[in-house]
């Protein structure tokens, strides 16, 4: 059973797709999907792999828009109960 | 479960108009947490200045005053006349700093008033559509220099915090950036270090922050972040320049 | 107080202490700056702030933050240095500021003079800063009036949120009269609920500022501001007459130069000449009223300035063609005497 160590939430209709979080990852588990638009016309950023998140912040660190929330989990979660 | 990073009480929550990528959303978050932080939040008044953070007032959960073109640190003096404990902050783009403002700021420094000033430097003029700032490197293009800054017709870019560091009246002055979490983690150290050179009235505080302005440049904000680290940094040095230690 | 010989700017200082000015901020340029300096020396004893601006600029949007945030701030200035606080002026009636600004006239355009004049009729009242704004400007003919205007300002000022000026020109800044200052009338004033002043944490920030981008929003704030103004017109529009009943001529002119009208018309009395005198004490908003009704015995106007014919226009717009509006005026700084200007009287009325 996997430990997860973090999760993220984006207000995807405040999100403008600006691709700063992606580059902030140390994971590189953000990804936009070009295919989908929020209710603003842009391509929000969403989590490929949430499993894989180590809640260090980064993303919201540099989101200009502040629509990311991180989570840090300090005790051991079961990944499928997320 | 703890969150360790949700939007500041110090923002409303106003959507910006800010383009995708520009930074002025993340320094404004900046400056909204350290007041935040210091428990300055409820007390603190702010000046807007006239660029594309003209509408600062919208998105900063604090008292704000419009100011005119360049006179921000004039009305933040008149401010903190009258309320001389209160935090008082001003937060301005190059054009409004160091063109049409360049008196402004430094007599604010030289009368060594207790405010804190937040310099956004993107090299160019963004509201007005890229036009050439003092802060534009040479070679740079924008539209009032469509082949490039030529510093034989129009002078070699103004590095504000080296002049404003050698008058006495300023107390604390650090050159930033927020070219990645890093360089985001230590703008707020420098933001947070201003406000407490205020608070602890030791005089005026200025904190440069170089910032990207995609559209301006041309660019997509990821290669911006990573243009304002080749171009930006290597003319304007990171680090303080000023601080209340060393007077 | 008893009565005191004072200076006309001197008198001015004092009066906006006993006024309840709290704030100076100001640059120095002659003929104003007895004002800056009695502050400079009076504030620091009677609780109120004086601070040397690095210019009219900066003077003048620190007038604006100090409003912005509850003081009761003012500014004086010349003529040239006016004309650099003009687009504080406009940003100050856009965000309705209270604040008094004073202008000691001297003559112009461009440096000029440190003589006086009355060449800022214009920049006084129209505009001259961007936009429709206009601002409720006194303009006194004695020092004792100087001082009675000055304190009543900050009050009027917060009453309607606007700036006031108080015109003067160097000739009256400079002389000695005596001065004797009215206990200040007590006057219910507006809570100042829209101040930048840190929302505590118990209310919605409040924002002071002039942008309105949307036209409709932007319109509805000139609609709101006009209204004002009519508000401001029917309450505050203030003039003196002279001698008018049964004048065959009738003089207008303000400040310092209604002074000297006022002794050539009684030159010309004691040649039988009947000359009389309509004075605004308000230059904006002008006195109308003060041209309607006239004397059946008045066959003509004649406006007489320091300058090169400003009022003149707004006296010729009140008596809106009903008689022939004549100007006499003197330029550069010099002022002119009682028997140049009943010179011109006799000349006009066919009595040379």
């Amino acid at each position: 059973m996997a430990e997860l160590k973090g999760r993220v939430r984006i207000a995807t209709n405040s999100c403008k797709g600006c691709g700063l979080c992606i580059i902030a990852c140390p994971e590189e588990i953000i990804v936009i999907d070009e295919s989908t638009v929020n209710l603003k016309g842009y391509s929000p950023a969403s989590i490929s792999s949430p499993a894989q998140c180590i809640g260090c912040g980064n993303c919201a660190l540099m989101c200009p828009d502040s629509v990311i929330t991180v989570e840090r989990f300090t005790v051991k979660r079961r990944a499928e109960h997320v | 479960m703890t969150v360790i990073y949700a939007r500041s009480k110090g923002l409303t929550d106003k959507d910006t108009h800010y383009c995708p990528g520009c930074t002025h959303g993340l320094i404004h978050r900046l400056v909204a947490e350290v007041l935040v932080e210091l428990d300055l939040l409820n007390d603190a008044i702010g000046c807007a200045s006239v660029g594309c953070s003209v509408l600062s007032y919208n998105y900063l959960n604090v008292d704000m005053i419009e100011s005119a073109h360049g006179r921000a640190p004039a009305v933040a003096t008149g401010v903190k006349r009258v309320h001389p404990t209160k935090p008082v902050f001003t937060y301005q783009g190059d054009g409004d700093l160091a063109s049409i403002g360049t008196a402004e700021i430094v007599h604010v420094a030289h009368r060594g008033e207790k405010i804190t000033t937040i310099f956004v430097n993107n090299a160019i003029y963004g509201m007005t559509g890229g036009q050439m700032a003092p802060t534009t490197l040479p070679m740079q293009k924008v539209t009032t220099a469509p082949e490039g800054r030529d510093v034989a017709h129009c002078g070699m870019p103004l590095r504000v915090s080296e002049m404003i560091a050698q008058i006495p009246g300023a107390a604390y002055v650090e050159r930033v950036s927020v070219h990645s979490p890093k360089a985001v983690r230590q703008a707020k150290k420098a933001i947070r270090n201003g406000f407490l050179c205020q608070m602890g009235g030791f005089g005026f505080s200025l904190i440069e922050v170089l910032s990207t302005c995609p559209t301006g440049w041309g660019l997509s904000p990821v290669d911006s972040l990573q243009w304002l680290e080749d171009n930006m940094i290597p003319y304007y040095p990171l680090g303080v320049l000023r601080s209340p230690e060393e007077a | 107080m008893s009565k005191t010989l004072m200076k006309g700017n001197e008198a001015l200082a004092l009066a906006a202490i006993k006024g309840g000015c709290t704030h100076f901020f100001g640059y120095p340029i002659t003929p104003q700056n007895e004002i800056p300096e009695f502050l400079a020396r009076e504030f620091p004893r009677t609780g109120g702030v004086f601070l040397q601006a690095e210019s009219e600029l900066a003077a003048i949007n620190m007038v604006y933050g100090a409003a912005a945030a509850g003081g009761r701030p003012m500014t004086s200035s010349s003529s040239p240095g006016i004309a650099l606080m003009q687009e504080g002026m406009s940003s100050l009636a856009a965000a309705e500021l209270p604040c008094v600004i004073v202008n000691v006239q001297r003559g112009g355009p461009g440096i000029g003079t440190i003589q006086p004049s009355q060449a800022d009729y214009y920049q006084m009242t129209r505009g001259g800063g961007n936009g429709d704004y206009r601002i409720l400007s006194f303009a006194p003919s004695t020092v004792q009036e100087g001082a009675e205007m000055m304190m009543a300002a900050f009050d009027l000022a917060e009453i309607y949120r606007t700036p006031v000026f108080i015109v003067s020109d160097g000739m009256l800044g400079q002389m000695m009269e005596p001065v004797e200052l009215p206990e200040k009338t007590h006057r219910e004033l507006p809570a100042k609920d829209w101040l930048a002043v840190g929302h505590g944490g118990k209310r919605k920030p409040n924002t002071v500022k002039t942008l309105a981008l949307d036209p409709i929003v932007l319109e509805q704030r000139n609609l709101d501001l006009q209204a004002k103004y009519a508000r401001i017109a029917a309450a505050e529009t203030r003039w003196e007459s002279y001698r008018t009943e049964g004048a065959e001529i009738i003089l207008c002119a303000y400040g310092s130069t209604a002074r000297i009208a006022r002794n050539a018309i009684d030159l010309l009395a004691a040649e039988k000449i009947t000359a009389g005198l309509i004075r605004p004490q308000t230059l904006w908003p002008f006195p109308v009223a003060a041209f309607e009704g006239l004397p059946e015995s008045c066959r003509m106007i004649l406006t007489v300035e320091m300058s090169c014919g400003q009022m003149v226009d707004d006296v010729r717009l009140a008596v809106n063609g009903r008689l022939p509006v004549a100007f006499y005026g003197r330029s550069g700084g010099i002022i002119p005497v009682p028997e140049e200007i009943a010179a011109k009287v006799k000349n006009l009325l066919g009595r040379a």
